[in-house]
């Protein structure tokens, strides 16, 4: 007898938590747009609310539709249990609300989504939790920022827009070694580029908006609990390990060997924070992954022409690629990211007589195929000035930090044809290039 | 909890509610590298309408203390201490798969300990193929894949799990590799070498309940069927679609299965 294999992702994209429906037969994923769902009695009703029995009850806890996404996510990224969430800041806040509350600390790279940023370092010190950010190349910071209330290791897979690259099996070693989880924004690669639970991460999350949905169309989030992390053992995490009020005395950690984690999430975390995604957004998302093996080698193709196209450009001072053999990580990208670095790209155009920021004005408003606008993951080839929009809250060290310039330009390259893209790029450059006297 | 069994310490889950040696006791046994969290809807459900649920982790599993057992029969001395020092005169049994031949085990051995029993993915004998004890022997993650993938209805694979935002086969998969090095091949090996005589099934006088999955590969209904006419007082029940992990694959018919067993 042979050995059996499980499905490869590009079938789960396309089926993983989904069969016809049983009551219509119905191919595509229904979407279920309701708020309740009916109970057949009230010994049932009881057990629903109790988890003796399995379903749903209400759709900000758990909804049908919700579920095909996150059991697709679940087989994509080889992990117990997931939840969908209104975005992926939803899914970080939730994934912190869960593991630690005032007091606590979490350590994080600095080239990080200027949203995440922002959470971290604002917003979060108001409910005493205070973030240490360090330079993710250097393992030694990490290690050496770690205090005794440090709940939380935290990094992107590709920081956005600097395109740092996380060391995530080194980073892994030294957060467990603490004690400590490592949690991971998959945003940029998605499974197809990057799996960071069989990497050593604990918890992924993505933006959902991005490349999972593919099209620009919705906002959602996933978290994602890889159940690789011994939260009884660590010791560090009585919401957990120790018996929650909340749920008459549950014990996360003895109700779920595998996923603990996403059990206190959707139980404690759904119910009082509330961030559920909408059924429609978990139909327009999956359609989405139905095509994410397909799209994502048509995006990183893109991508690697115009990287090349860009280095060559008189008009462009520098370009910003994990794949670039001028690129700081890229011998950790050929590594980790094989398939591929994802579809960011950043580059710093010549300030010449004139200055960088202008320079950068005129290359934005002379294109005509990329939509200037704050999102990538598109379908569609999109631009923006970092410094002045996502991260114009970062001052100028923090900027520095996360590898951005005022001159840098961020582009997150689609799946129309390069010829055209280049084309366009070619004729901003160009008058670009003129205004800065380069 | 914690008991304290053969002078180790051993886990047993009790559903939610605390253990209390004066209500009717139902116990709940895992198989091959699993814990107590397979039972823990089924269990949560009996703890909290009269019962006293326990769900140990056997020896060697989970978080319980000790080497694993290499035979059925040193698992069901390990339970019957268990027994003895919760001060538990008589329990009901539910296995599954490895702990179906230790529940079929002690009602045999310790006849007056045991008041009825659920068997479920249950097959006396119960072969272990040469391909997966290979395997467990000597590419133990080979074998948890296959112990996996043949562990669960063919179109599991493709999801449409049970319980909201979970991904059966993954969690079964996480499962599997969380348990300690050699203990899927000490539980293989215990299957492997279990027999029962036909007089000796049919001399257990107890109600017995065979549940079955239609879409079971490693215990096939048929092989329940044929296990369910050696035996004299039994009840047995075919769940549709379901396959060998048939508490997480239909958890809620695996659930009204044994209401309408344990249940007045």
């Amino acid at each position: 007898m042979s050995s059996p294999k499980y499905p490869r992702l590009d079938t789960l994209a396309v089926h993983a938590g989904q069969s016809p429906d049983p009551t219509t037969g119905a191919r595509a994923v229904p979407i279920y747009q309701t708020a309740s769902f009916v109970f057949p009695d009230t010994e049932t009703a009881a057990s629903l609310f109790n988890l003796e029995r399995t379903g749903h009850v209400y759709s900000r806890i758990s909804n049908p539709t919700l579920s095909v996404f996150e059991e697709r996510m679940s087989a994509l990224e080889g992990a117990p249990a997931a939840i969908a969430t209104a975005s992926g800041q939803a899914a970080l806040h939730l994934a912190i609300a869960t593991l630690m509350g005032a007091g606590s600390h979490i350590v994080a790279s600095n080239a990080l989504y200027g949203g995440s940023h922002n959470l971290l370092s604002y917003t979060l010190p108001r409910f005493g939790i205070e973030t240490t950010f360090v330079n993710g190349r250097d393992l030694d910071a990490w290690k050496k920022a770690i205090r005794p209330n440090t709940r939380l290791v935290f990094g992107e897979t590709v920081g956005n827009p600097g395109l740092d690259v996380l060391n995530v099996p080194a980073v892994a070693d030294l957060a467990h070694n603490a004690g400590l989880p490592l949690m991971v924004d998959a945003t940029l690669t998605t499974p197809f580029l990057s799996r960071p639970i069989t990497q050593g991460a604990d918890i992924v999350m993505h933006s959902a908006t991005k490349f999972l949905s593919g099209h620009g169309v919705v906002i959602g989030g996933v978290l994602i609990d890889g159940g690789t992390f011994d939260w009884e053992r660590s010791g560090k995490f009585p919401t957990l390990t120790e018996p929650y009020d909340g749920f008459h005395g549950m014990v996360m950690s003895e109700e779920s060997s595998v996923a603990a984690f996403a059990l206190r999430a959707r139980r404690e975390g759904l119910r009082d924070f509330g961030a559920a995604m909408a059924p429609m957004t978990a139909f327009q998302i999956l359609q989405g992954l139905e095509t994410l093996h397909v799209r994502m080698p048509r995006h990183v193709e893109n991508t690697r022409k115009i990287a090349q196209f860009l280095s060559l450009n008189k008009a462009v001072a520098h370009v910003t690629y994990p794949e670039l053999a001028s690129h700081p990580d890229h011998e950790l990208t050929k590594q980790l990211l094989p398939d591929g670095a994802g579809a960011v790209i950043s580059f710093d155009l010549k300030g010449g007589s004139g200055n960088a920021k202008d320079a950068g004005r005129i290359f934005i408003e002379k294109l005509s195929l990329f939509s200037h606008l704050a999102n990538i993951g598109d379908a569609k080839s999109l631009v923006i000035h970092p410094a002045s929009t996502t991260h114009f809250r970062m001052d100028a060290d923090a900027l520095k930090a996360a590898g951005i310039s005022e001159g840098t330009i961020r582009l997150s390259i689609g799946i129309e044809h390069a010829d055209d893209l280049m084309e366009d790029l070619s004729k901003a450059l160009y008058a670009a290039g003129k205004a800065a006297g380069a | 909890m914690r008991f304290l069994v053969q002078q180790q310490p051993a886990y047993v889950y009790t559903g939610g509610k605390k253990f209390d040696a004066s209500k009717p006791s139902v116990l709940f046994i895992h198989g091959t590298a699993n814990d107590h969290s397979v039972w823990t809807l089924q269990a949560r459900y009996f703890a909290h309408h009269g019962w006293n649920a326990l769900a140990p982790d056997l020896p060697g599993h989970g978080k319980s203390f000790g080497d694993a057992k290499v035979s059925i029969a040193a698992n069901t001395d390990w339970l019957m201490n268990l027994l003895d020092n919760g001060n538990i005169a008589s329990a009901a049994l539910v296995g599954h798969s490895m702990g179906s031949l230790v529940a079929l085990d002690a009602t045999a051995r310790y006849r007056s300990r045991v008041s009825q029993i659920a068997l479920i993915g249950a097959s006396v004998p119960m072969p272990v193929s040469d391909t997966l004890m290979d395997a467990a022997l000597n590419r133990p993650n080979d074998a948890m894949d296959m112990l996996n993938i043949w562990g669960h209805a063919p179109q599991l694979k493709w999801g449409r799990n049970a319980t909201p935002g979970t991904s059966t086969m993954m969690a079964g998969a996480r499962s599997l590799a969380q348990s300690r090095p050699g203990v899927m091949a000490k539980d293989l090996t215990a299957c492997r070498a279990f027999e029962m005589d036909d007089a000796t099934l049919a001399a257990i006088a107890i109600p017995i309940l065979i549940v079955a999955g239609s879409n079971d590969l490693l215990t096939p209904a048929k092989a329940a069927k044929a296990l369910a006419a050696r035996l004299a007082n039994v009840t047995m029940i075919t769940l549709p679609e379901a396959g060998h992990s048939m508490m997480q694959e239909a958890p809620g018919k695996v659930l009204d299965a044994l209401k309408g067993f344990l249940l007045p």
